[in-house]
């Protein structure tokens, strides 16, 4: 395990020599390379990732948003590549706002297509230069993002057949009760790892 | 009619067709709206979606252990596969070490689903192709891998079996003496059915060099699983980058099937071969499997054993606690991916320290083979579509989640 963090390490590092503009910062955790890069070079890298004889990150396995309103950029756009011949992993991250488009990858994976799409339909997050920016899972003529934080678990409409006009209609959700958002986190510590009063057991154990 | 054709000009000749979403080939709700040029296919455009159930929003509103069913219904020939992915990315990153017999009990069941699977692919690929009997021959044995899935999770598709720390409960031995049994019996049944379709001229002329996949469409599509395997390459997350027990299996029991020209027949011997081989691999768990726990005993994230709570009052509030307010998952992100049947299977997981996952994105193998379909089946005759879609192995569970 050690001995896979310190290469990934080496790999890090490797990557932020290479590419100093595109890389903020990497970080290894739980066995995981993470590398953060901007938005404007996302292409170059990426690139590089793909050709460099030390990455060799040849596969895109996924592109992903991932939304937290209360940053000033909200979204966060995660990418996962994995290298076959050099059997390793990578993440790498930016970060977006609503209107912001990020370059896109298609060019570089052509797998990236329905992801990207698919980061677009749930999150708004749009791709420049990608050749098919439609949306990809939810219904024809949905509107919002539905993965957003700010969208509603019940969403705003619901769909049914109406027998007296034979078609199907679309019309505003309404709940016969509330939608019940329970808060099971209880006031006191919480589920930790550790039962109170575990510490004390361990370093009398240690003692002795 | 046919003169009538002639006369046509050339470009009157193409034609946009709609494929499904109610097409009995179309895999559940595939609709593609396909470019015709004559009988030769131009473009495909796949519409997906039909099946969205939001299972990644839905997530985000449950705790991890009320999460967990819904893996069993995203890639639902082989639920227990998912829920392995999901189970791997809360121990990755609470910590949590699966005791031995819980591994080998999940590496069994993994492989069952893989049998699973497959069978149920092979079975509607060649029903897609014309053949009418096999699928009733692979659907049988599946009936009796569904009475195993039942006998241990007491039910027969929506196991939710695996709990991040282990199993949940353990396997009586009749269950496990007679999944031996099956595993020795099913290679002749295999056998059987194969000598209905592996030499069939008809089931050859529809499959030999059609839907060639290379290396390069391999990476630029993101493929796993068996497309990859069927084209040459070895690859397997078992093997490469191994979870569980599968690093202890030798590999005499189980070695990397890999198929030769990458067409839709090499794809369909190296899943004939990979029942085979899980069925050994099923043996051998059966045979070198330990005696012990099958949970992590006294972690938070396994509820305490009925005896137990009779006695101890901290064990009854922690299973009130581990049921009503859930585990807590330590902040941070984490990738675990599986090797499930039709390929590699991932769970991105954010938490944020809560009791419920801040972001949950699922990675589905389906969903980057269906998307090389425009690329795969241009200047294919249509009828090769069919084919096509059917050796890629597509669930639509988990490609419109």
């Amino acid at each position: 395990m050690t001995q896979q963090s310190e290469a990934l390490t080496e790999l890090g590092e490797h990557i932020a020599d290479k590419m100093p503009d595109a890389v903020r910062k990497f970080e290894v955790r739980v066995g995981e390379l993470t590398v953060w890069a901007e938005r404007d070079q996302i292409v170059t890298l990426v690139d590089f990732l793909k050709r460099d004889q030390m990455c060799m990150f040849e596969m895109m396995i996924d592109v992903c948003g991932v939304d937290y309103p209360e940053r000033s950029r909200r979204f966060e756009v995660v990418y996962h590549f994995l290298s076959l011949r050099l059997n390793q992993r990578i993440r790498v991250k930016i970060s977006t706002d609503e209107d912001t488009p990020v370059p896109s990858i298609v060019d570089l994976h052509r797998g990236a297509d329905w992801f990207e799409r698919e980061a677009f339909d749930m999150y708004g997050i749009v791709f420049s230069g990608h050749p098919d920016m439609r949306r990809i899972l939810t219904d024809y003529g949905f509107e919002g993002h539905p993965l957003r934080k700010d969208f509603p678990l019940t969403g705003f409409t619901e769909v049914r057949y109406d027998n007296l006009e034979k078609r199907i209609v679309h019309e505003p959700v309404e709940l016969a009760q509330e939608y019940r958002n329970f808060d099971f986190l209880s006031p006191w510590e919480g589920m930790t790892a550790q039962i109170p009063g575990d510490e004390k057991a361990t370093t009398e154990e240690e003692g002795a | 009619m046919a003169d009538d054709m002639k006369s046509l000009p050339e470009e009157d000749r193409t034609f946009t067709l709609n494929f499904g979403p109610q097409h009995p080939a179309a895999h559940g709700v595939l609709r593609m709206v396909m470019d015709l040029d004559g009988e030769l296919v131009d473009r495909i455009d796949c519409h997906i979606g039909l099946l969205h159930r939001g299972t990644e929003k839905l997530l985000e509103y449950k705790t991890y252990l009320q999460g967990l069913p819904y893996f069993d219904r995203l890639h639902y020939s082989a639920p227990m596969n998912q829920e392995h992915a999901w189970c791997l990315a809360i121990e990755k990153l609470v910590g949590v070490e699966v005791p031995r017999r819980g591994s080998f009990i999940r590496v069994l069941y993994s492989e069952l689903g893989r049998i699973l699977e497959h069978l149920l692919n092979i079975g509607t690929f060649i029903l897609d192709v014309g053949a009418l009997t096999p699928i009733t021959w692979a659907f049988e044995e599946r009936e009796k891998l569904m009475g195993f899935y039942e006998r241990a999770s007491g039910s027969r598709l929506h196991a939710a079996y695996f709990r991040p720390g282990g199993v949940h409960q353990d396997l009586p031995q009749d269950l496990i003496d007679d999944i031996m049994t099956w595993c020795e019996e099913f290679p002749a049944i295999l056998n059987t059915l194969e000598s209905l379709i592996t030499e069939n001229r008809i089931f050859k002329q529809r499959n030999v060099d059609i839907g060639v996949v290379d290396e390069k469409t391999i990476m630029q599509y993101g493929f796993t699983g068996p497309m990859v395997r069927g084209s040459g390459l070895a690859w397997d997350l078992r093997r490469s980058q191994p979870y569980e027990i599968y690093s202890e299996i030798p590999s005499s029991v189980f070695p990397v099937i890999i198929g030769k020209n990458g067409d839709n027949y090499d794809r369909y011997v190296v899943r004939m071969e990979e029942m085979l081989v899980s069925c050994d691999i099923m043996k051998w768990c059966i045979e070198n499997m330990p005696k012990g726990p099958v949970l992590a005993e006294g972690t938070k994230v396994s509820p305490p054993r009925r005896a137990e709570m009779k006695n101890s009052m901290e064990a009854l509030i922690h299973h009130f606690k581990l049921y009503t307010e859930g585990f807590h998952v330590p902040e941070g992100e984490v990738y675990a991916a599986v090797e499930a049947p039709a390929g590699e299977f991932g769970v991105y997981l954010v938490s944020d320290g809560s009791n419920r996952p801040y972001r949950v994105k699922l990675r589905a193998p389906s969903f980057a083979h269906l998307q090389a379909m425009d690329h795969m089946c241009k200047g294919h005759q249509l009828a090769d579509t069919s084919a096509i879609l059917g050796s890629l192995d597509i669930v639509f569970g988990e490609v419109d989640r």
